[in-house]
């Protein structure tokens, strides 16, 4: 009989181990549903992870690798802090769009302005916009108790009606023939977030990113506040203890995670993306949920992890269009890995063991 | 010479790493109160679940009844005659009293006739208790009954009792006795689990040790002295707490009329509560668990906040203080509760130290943490207390009680309080444990500091305090130097037997 014995304390190793233990194990699977679908197995997981950075056309998605990944990490550094303390923040998404909206409102409200003041303005205001969408739930978790998880993932939805009605009404490029959506950021300098260095895809984001990771590992990691963010996960009772203000802690872990996902926001509406249109949203703020936990909610677990859920985005794409794989099974296949990586996560805290069955 | 009930043949049960219950065998006769007496982690838990069929030994036999009795759960046991009172109740605090005997029947008769016979019963052996009230209204020893009349309805031929005096008045301990002694006339066994010497010298006719999963010996209590009990249970001998005669100064803690709602439904709310513990001096406060400890000790460490003039602090009030702002001046405090309230049990010894020593032991700068200084400080408690563990790095959860507790209290005790308040210090831990951590406490008064020890433990409270006060729902008694009262005086302070006449029957 197999038996699950606890451990007396989280094991150090399968904490490192299960990430790639999960997407060894999402491979396996995922290549028996490609071959379910008639797919060569071994051709669809190449296709997916070993194209984009090493086959033919590598120096065209490599930089792709890096504008995929930075909003996936920037929202999942985020998302962490929270996660860490047991608040959930589902509603990235929802924050996502506000704040690339209040950037972009920025930009539209100054144009044809060639300030230099624009762009510092845009960052602000994305990143002052996700902060006060993620206040809402933050609030009324404060002040009435309410579940934070259903306020914020609901808030995604009123952000996509936002989004719509901003896309064919206020935003709306003057210039565009009638067509939906805002004006192209790209085209106005001041406003454009350019690649830092050409053929890189290195853009502003990528640097707030890898920023954002620093700064997340100081925090756990050296400061009191990180502590207090872990403590209260941990044990809840123990912060009240150690003198933590439970409702404070929500504001801040709430209001970071709303202010870097309003960033990401930002960040692909002036640069990638470069117009508010009405599917400007791809998913990000759920994406990095997944990020979050394959990077076991570490900085530099969330930067690897960032990389290769963008890789799977890019990956899949290829699959989709040289394989003719259905969409539906990519993002299956990405759903697999945040499965196998909860269902693996047990050998972290308990050790199997092969036992005879007791004698009666 | 009767033919025994039980008897225990080489049980043996091991658990990943340790063995609970190693080749343990005896017998229990008809009629007799069996003590089974050990320290923590003795085994005694693991050698009654078997008998209850909650465990399933890995070999050994029992015989009930001069028959082979291999329970293979609960209900199997109580076919059997086999009854037990656990130390923690399994009971609902929003049914009322027969609503809750009927939920742990096999076959309960209907609602009418369940009370009638819960009265009867109740009648018949000195246990005051009316079906109707609901369970959250009622002490700690009323619910106890409740369990013991639970049991009773069944007949049992033998009752197994986890530490039952643990939540009672010394009145109440009276009454539950009488009723044990009227079961055994009647020819039940009754297996008593305890630590309490004492006690057991006072009501079993015999006793067997454990020590370590191993039978260790029988003896009869009433011959024996409780230290003889006592060095068989720990296996060697152990220093008692010295006390030095110390100098007590001005009031260093001050609480005037200290009043807090209870956050929770049954708690206990505090009502007017006003004390004062002078420097160098240790204030016991004792009183059955649930009548405002916890809320009192949520009150002194800044958890929950109060009206600023209700907590002084050298005469500065503080009531508003958070636990952080109130540690920097000096009021430490530690928790009853060790995993999850005084200590995070996933995080390492170093992080744990950093939980309360943060302010006072400097141990961040600019709110940046001082990692090196923060692992000194746990090295320091280990060393200081005698902590046993391979180092800081281990997490709280792999200690052992009395080993956490220790460094729990060690963690307070190196910060040099002006005011230490702490909860339950020595609640199970081990003998030697205990020992140490009342020397701490001791010491600390000697050096000045001003000591409130709530506890529930009398003997540990007379050792160690001063003066004494009990707390009874949320209402604290007068306080009284230790030294004049004698148990009686202690238990009415603690408020009698809780509205029920001593039975005599």
């Amino acid at each position: 009989m197999l038996r699950l014995d606890r451990r007396p304390q989280p094991s150090r190793l399968w904490t490192l181990l299960t990430p790639p233990l999960a997407v060894l194990v999402t491979m396996i699977v995922g290549g028996a549903l490609f071959a379910a679908l008639g797919k060569d197995p071994v051709v669809a997981i190449e296709t997916i992870f070993w194209e984009p950075l090493f086959g033919e056309f590598a120096f065209y998605y490599r930089p792709q690798l890096l504008v995929k990944a930075a909003p996936l990490i920037l929202i999942a550094i985020g998302l962490s802090l929270g996660f860490r303390a047991g608040i959930w923040n589902i509603g990235a998404e929802g924050q996502y769009i506000i704040g690339a909206l209040c950037g972009a409102g920025v930009a539209l409200a100054a144009y044809p302005s060639e300030s230099w003041l624009i762009f510092p303005g845009m960052v602000l205001a994305g990143a002052l916009g996700g902060w006060a969408w993620a206040m809402i739930p933050a609030v009324l978790k404060v002040r009435f108790g309410t579940n934070e998880i259903l306020v914020s993932l609901m808030l995604v939805y009123v952000a996509e009606q936002l989004l719509a009605s901003m896309a064919l009404g206020p935003m709306r490029n003057p210039e565009g023939m009638g067509f939906p959506g805002s004006r192209n950021l790209q085209q106005y300098a001041p406003a454009h977030n350019a690649e830092l260095i050409a053929g890189t895809g290195m853009h502003w984001g990528v640097a707030a990113a890898l920023i954002a990771v620093i700064f997340s590992y100081v925090l756990l990691n050296r400061h009191i506040l990180g502590y207090h963010i872990r403590l209260t996960g941990e044990a809840p009772r123990a912060a009240r203890f150690a003198g933590v203000r439970p409702g404070r802690l929500i504001l801040f872990c709430l209001g970071a995670s709303g202010a870097l996902a309003g960033l990401a926001g930002m960040f692909e509406v002036a640069g990638p993306a470069g117009q508010v249109t009405i599917d400007f949203n791809v998913g990000y703020g759920f994406t990095a949920i997944i990020v979050a936990f394959l990077g076991r909610l570490h900085p530099v677990g969330i930067l690897l992890a960032g990389l290769l859920l963008a890789l799977t985005y890019i990956g899949g794409e290829l699959a989709q269009s040289n394989m003719q794989l259905p969409a539906a099974a990519v993002q299956l296949f990405q759903g697999m890995l945040l499965f196998f990586l909860l269902a693996v996560d047990v050998l972290v805290h308990f050790r199997l063991r092969w036992r005879r069955a007791e004698a009666a | 010479m009767s033919p025994p009930l039980l008897t225990i043949e080489g049980l043996t049960k091991a658990y990943p790493g340790v063995v609970a219950n190693d080749d343990v065998s005896f017998d229990i006769k008809p009629g007799e109160v069996h003590a089974l007496l050990g320290e923590n982690g003795a085994g005694k838990s693991t050698l009654v679940k078997m008998i209850y069929g909650l465990v399933r030994p890995d070999s050994g036999r029992m015989t009930l009844h001069g028959r082979a009795y291999a329970p293979a759960n609960p209900s199997d046991a109580r076919a059997g005659g086999v009854a037990m009172v656990f130390q923690h109740f399994s009971l609902f605090d929003a049914l009322d009293v027969a609503e809750n005997v009927a939920l742990g029947m096999e076959n309960p008769p209907r609602m009418h006739d369940l009370a009638a016979r819960i009265r009867e019963v109740s009648e018949t052996y000195g246990l005051p208790l009316d079906p109707a009230r609901t369970l959250g209204e009622l002490s700690a020893g009323e619910r106890q009954r409740v369990e013991i009349v639970r049991c009773l309805l069944q007949d049992p031929r033998l009752l197994i009792m986890d530490e039952p005096t643990s939540v009672l008045t010394p009145q109440e301990v009276e009454i539950l006795f009488e009723t044990l002694r009227k079961l055994t006339r009647e020819g039940v066994a009754i297996l008593y689990i305890s630590h309490k010497l004492e006690e057991i010298r006072a009501l079993c006719d015999r006793a067997t040790i454990l020590r370590l999963g191993r039978n260790v010996g029988t003896c009869i209590p009433r011959d024996a002295s409780a230290r003889e009990m006592a060095e068989m249970m720990v296996g060697s001998a152990f220093a008692a707490p010295e006390r030095a005669a110390r100098e007590t100064g001005d009031a260093a803690l001050e609480l005037t009329g200290l009043s807090l709602r209870s956050p929770n439904a049954f708690g206990a709310s505090l009502k007017e509560i006003t004390l004062a513990v002078r420097r160098g001096e240790i204030l016991g406060i004792g009183g059955v668990a649930g009548n405002g400890q916890d809320e009192l000790l949520a009150a002194l460490s800044g958890e929950v906040r109060v009206a600023p003039g209700a907590v002084r602090l050298a005469g500065r009030p503080v009531g508003r203080l958070g636990p952080g702002a109130r540690r920097r001046l000096g009021l430490l405090t530690a928790p009853e509760e060790r995993l999850g309230h005084a200590a995070a049990p996933d995080m390492s010894l170093t992080e744990n130290a950093l939980l309360t020593g943060a302010e006072r032991e400097n141990l961040m700068r600019h709110g940046f943490l001082r990692w090196r200084r923060a692992e000194d400080f746990a090295r320091r408690i280990i060393e200081r207390f005698d902590v046993r563990t391979p180092g800081p790095q281990v997490a709280a959860r792999a200690l052992s009680g009395g080993n956490l507790q220790k460094f729990v209290i060690g963690r307070e005790v190196l910060q040099r309080p002006e005011v230490l308040v702490v909860n339950q210090p020595t609640w199970g831990v081990d003998a030697a444990a205990a020992a140490a951590i009342r020397q701490a406490l001791l010491d600390l008064a000697g050096s000045g500091t001003a000591v409130l020890c709530i506890s529930q433990d009398l003997d540990e409270l007379m050792e160690i305090s001063d003066r004494f006060g009990a707390l009874n729902e949320g209402r604290l008694s007068a306080i009284r130097p230790a030294k004049e009262l004698n148990v009686e005086e202690i238990g009415l302070m603690m408020g009698g037997a809780h509205g029920m006449e001593v039975a005599h029957v």
